[in-house]
């Protein structure tokens, strides 16, 4: 009989110098075999702890862990973040090692090694070494060197992190594949559209379980709240956002987002349609809904507020704080580049990137990891002098005239990129003295900042203990403190919870209005539909551009996802250059 | 704490030789391709070698030594003369007190010889020496070896004289120094033991500390705990191979010692190779701990060089002589694990099995060797916590 897991009140705190965290705090559920178990949830909602828990790396301060199934241990197989591979051993050095370490028998070693290699795909780059694969082929090797003694219980903790989303897909397709041998998988993650490929999902958040369940019975609890409306053809980007302002303040509208030519509503209330007849705002009297399919992300929105017992629509009043940006508002193009070229030696990151940007859009840079859009970025930010090709920004060449662009430009990177021991007062009166702003002027920024962005009752604590909600809160309005017309982030919302997200593009949405051009990029190709216009780097190459249904359009099909588009517009690049098996 | 929780793992039974070769195996092909592990263990013991070898020497030899005759007396340009005959000092003849003490204090001369005005009359008729010697008090070790060169000349140069002319002279009282063990008082012949100590701390502290620091940043550690693989398989499959990295480091430092610096050696190989074993026991111990407790590369390599490599260089007699340290500091080499190890290997390359020495010392060496080696054991936990 196949093995399983389960696993009551489980509780686990960490004491650090600073503070006392409890990751989490009771937690309930269960494993069963032949199915895949999706842990779903943001950052920081304690998802590792409990994935090592199961592991045997922590020990739990209470609660208990119990095996289902058969009599004696089962053989638990685990995957961490980073795969847990040697970069310095080759491919088959990894796989023997891991082998031994298991005690595969040395007779059926060749087999298994055989039948790995099927697999995943690995077996031409057997001599390579670790460190010289792709993301995409670590994770499979890291699979593999997991798998290499067929394990009862598979954990994979965030396996599909950092992976460009056709790698995504072929490793769903080889966990899927696994489960006719009955073992119980455990696959944790952020991405929200990936709980609704599992067969169970436990909803987690902030070390609690918000729900548990088939993705069918979560998603039962938006069943015929959420609807649809088209929008006129020929809507405007300002249009298409007062639209979903005025949506969004209709009486029973949870969350009101557009997508691409869509305004799609989630309500309170099972099958009762918005009421946007009656609304002041006469766009909003011309639209017809409809109902459609709830998406997970709306399911994990209205879990936890019924956990928490409000239903407010989020950031439905948000005002703009850039007090600059409207003079720009004229649709002339703000950012434009002509054959921008980077080159690294022989290697070419950015290959004649051509595009431009009007003022106060919501412009997208995406692709995949390595793909070069972090160094087209980074040409734009005047970080990296590019090779060739030229950059304008704010109408001036960053070629020549870098500081001038650069006073024009707020920036908000990656990493949480302030001083952890600092309060959030002295982290801000710095990023204000770095921009040149200082006396009167600077003390009445960062007092419009505070009520702004509501930072007022974490003002005074050290930064590096606030939740990434409102550590990204301060950095955006540190990245304004100078009203820059131009503003660049990057990666903004990773791994953040869909709350945060929705509150965080709010923001951006009312600082578009007001005219502040925006330019972002993201691996997250949900996060996509919100932008205006974007284009898709790969491989150095612009492959594609436009709004995000003429970039469905252009992968095929339009009624597909986003993502779905993306992993056709790659396929075909890949075909056309016929290079696909030499990454 | 309502209830023990279940305990799950993945740890095996007993010891199985498949995981420990499959460690080992691993272990040396990181240590082949990482240059960084070739550069502290063969590289840098070399560089070490010849740097202390060639470029530091404690012996004073050469010094230039400035000469004042005040006299026009024979005996004094004799006595001049018999200076230029020994290798330790260099004479310069300069034309008054002024010029040399100039000079001097410029730093181009280490000392000044006066020869006074009376010094033919006193010599005429016997009476004591009437030479003034003035060095250079900056560097203390010089100056005293500098008095002591002078001195030594003043009574060869007499004692010839009497020879020359029997009974002519009231002989001065000889004190003849006779230097056992490293009879030519060649400095290298101490050090090169001694640094052979510092290298294999560095070999075994060090890189021992870095590559355990490293899986746990890399996160492979992370991966190996939840395999099959034992404590006690993990442990001994890091000792196995920086245990064989080591002694081959010791074996470099030992043929080049005997075969470029000539340093002899008088005792036991298979001692010598006893007490190296206990000794890169300790220091593996010390770099497994290091490790364990920080679990991050940097603070590893930080404690590592501060607790192994600097008392090893300050504290284990290898260039300063523990004896003539503060009472205070003296107890404290005590809790050094090299100044056992120096003061084998001494005894084993310039004195021979002298066991009264050797065994204790050893013994030293094995008993700290036990303590970090069960504390790393018992720190060791195959959890992440």
């Amino acid at each position: 009989m196949p093995y399983g897991l389960f696993f009551k009140d489980l509780t686990k705190s960490f004491a650090t110098p600073a503070r006392h965290v409890t990751a989490l705090k009771g937690v309930s559920g269960e494993l069963k075999p032949g199915q895949i178990t999706g842990l779903v949830g943001p950052d920081a909602a304690g998802k590792t702890t409990l994935v090592r828990l199961l592991a045997g790396l922590f020990d739990a301060d209470s609660g208990e862990i119990g095996v289902t199934g058969g009599t004696e241990r089962p053989r638990i197989a685990y995957m961490p973040q980073k795969f847990g591979l040697y970069e310095d051993l080759s491919v088959a050095e990894n796989l023997a090692l891991y082998a031994d370490l298991n005690g595969l028998d040395r007779t059926t070693r060749e087999r298994r090694f055989a039948e790995l290699h099927r697999f995943t795909g690995l077996a031409p780059f057997g001599k390579r070494l670790a460190g010289q694969l792709s993301g995409g082929m670590k994770q499979k090797l890291g699979l593999a060197c997991t798998l290499v003694v067929p394990p009862d219980i598979l954990l994979l903790d965030e396996p599909s992190v950092g992976v460009d989303p056709l790698s995504r897909r072929e490793l769903w397709t080889m966990v899927r594949s696994l489960q006719n041998t009955g073992i119980a998988v455990l696959w944790s993650t952020a991405y929200l559209d990936e709980a609704e490929r599992c067969d169970h999902v436990i909803l987690l958040h902030d070390g609690v379980v918000l729900d548990s369940g088939t993705p069918r019975d979560l998603n039962r609890l938006v069943d015929g709240r959420a609807w649809k409306a088209a929008l006129p053809d020929d809507s405007s980007v300002a249009a298409k956002r007062d639209l979903q302002r005025a949506a969004n303040q209709t009486r029973g509208v949870v969350d009101a987002q557009i997508q691409g030519r869509t305004l799609r509503v989630v309500m309170t209330e099972k099958d009762a349609a918005p009421d946007f007849a009656s609304s002041q705002f006469a766009p909003l009297r011309q639209l017809t809904v409809k109902p459609t399919t709830p998406l997970f992300e709306d399911t994990y929105l209205a879990a936890l507020r019924a956990k928490r017992g409000d239903e407010a629509p989020v950031a439905a009043d948000i005002g703009t704080y850039n007090v600059q940006a409207g003079q720009n508002a004229n649709g002339r193009p703000v950012i434009e580049t002509r054959d921008l070229t980077r080159r690294f030696g022989a290697f070419t990151a950015v290959d004649r990137v051509s595009f431009s940007v009007k003022a106060g859009e919501i412009f997208g840079l995406l692709g995949p990891n390595g793909a070069g859009k972090s160094t087209t970025f980074k040409m734009l930010c005047g970080l990296l002098p590019p090779t060739d090709g030229t950059a304008l920004v704010a109408g001036f060449d960053l070629g020549r005239s870098r500081a001038d662009a650069r006073s024009h430009i707020g920036y908000m990177a990656q990493k949480f990129a302030y001083y952890g021991l600092l309060t959030m007062r002295q982290n801000m009166e710095f990023a204000g003295g770095v921009y040149g702003l200082r006396g009167k002027l600077l003390v009445e920024r960062l007092k419009d900042a505070v009520e702004e962005f509501d930072l007022g009752p974490y003002f005074d604590l050290p930064c590096g203990d606030l939740p990434l909600g409102i550590k990204q809160r301060m950095a955006l309005a540190c990245a304004l403190l100078h009203s820059p017309s131009i503003l660049f982030l990057d990666e903004p919302t990773s791994g953040v919870d869909p709350e945060t997200r929705r509150e965080f593009w709010a923001r951006l949405n009312a600082l578009a209005d007001d005219g502040t051009t925006i330019l972002i990029t993201s691996h997250f190709l949900d996060e996509a539909e919100y932008c205006d216009r974007m284009v898709i780097i790969y491989r150095g190459k612009l492959i594609a551009s436009g709004s995000p249904d003429e970039i469905k359009r252009a992968g095929g099909d339009e009624t597909r996802t986003l993502n779905e588009a993306f992993i056709a517009l790659i396929e075909d690049y890949d075909r056309a250059t016929n290079n696909g098996v030499a990454a | 704490m309502t209830r023990a929780p279940h305990r799950i793992g993945t740890e095996g039974q007993g010891f199985n030789r498949q995981r420990l070769a499959g460690f080992i195996r691993k272990e040396y092909l990181q240590i082949l391709r990482d240059p960084s592990s070739i550069i502290v263990a063969v590289v840098l013991p070399l560089l070490m070698l010849f740097l202390f070898g060639y470029g530091v020497s404690l012996d004073a030899k050469h010094l230039k030594l400035a000469t004042v005759l005040e006299t026009d007396a024979p005996e004094a340009r004799d006595f001049e003369a018999s200076l230029r005959a020994t290798l330790y000092v260099d004479p310069v003849r300069m034309a008054n007190r002024a010029v040399a003490t100039d000079a001097l204090r410029e730093g181009t001369i280490r000392g000044i010889m006066v020869l006074g005005s009376d010094f033919g009359p006193k010599i005429a008729v016997g009476q004591a020496a009437p030479i003034q010697i003035l060095v250079n008090g900056t560097d203390a070790n010089t100056a005293r070896i500098m008095g002591g060169y002078a001195q030594g000349a003043w009574a060869t140069w007499l004692l010839q004289r009497e020879y020359a002319n029997p009974g002519s002279q009231i002989t001065p009282l000889v004190v003849e120094h006779r230097v056992w063990f490293n009879s030519g008082l060649d400095s290298h012949k101490s050090i090169v033991p001694g640094l052979m100590a510092v290298i294999m701390t560095l070999i075994g502290a060090l890189l021992t500390a870095l590559v355990i620091a490293r899986e746990w940043e890399r996160g492979t550690m992370e991966a190996l705990l939840t395999t099959q693989l034992t404590k006690a398989e993990l442990l001994i499959g890091k000792l196995v191979p920086y245990y064989i990295l080591g002694m081959t480091g010791m074996a470099v430092s030992v043929t080049v010692g005997l075969t470029v610096f000539d340093v002899g050696f008088r005792g036991s190989f298979i001692m010598l190779f006893v007490t190296s074993s206990a000794f890169m026991l300790v220091v593996l111990g010390l770099g497994l701990m290091f490790s364990t407790l920080t679990r991050n590369q940097f603070a590893a390599a930080i404690l590592a060089i501060t607790a192994t490599m600097m008392p090893a260089i300050l504290l284990s007699g290898f260039i300063f002589d523990t004896r003539s340290m503060a009472p205070a500091v003296q107890v404290f080499t005590y809790i050094v694990p090299a100044r056992y190890f120096v003061e084998a290997l001494k005894t084993l390359f310039l004195a021979g099995n002298i066991w009264s020495i050797l065994i204790p010392n050893t013994l030293a060496l094995l008993a700290m060797a036990g303590l970090f080696l069960t504390i790393t054991a018992v720190k060791t936990r195959r959890r992440l916590e």
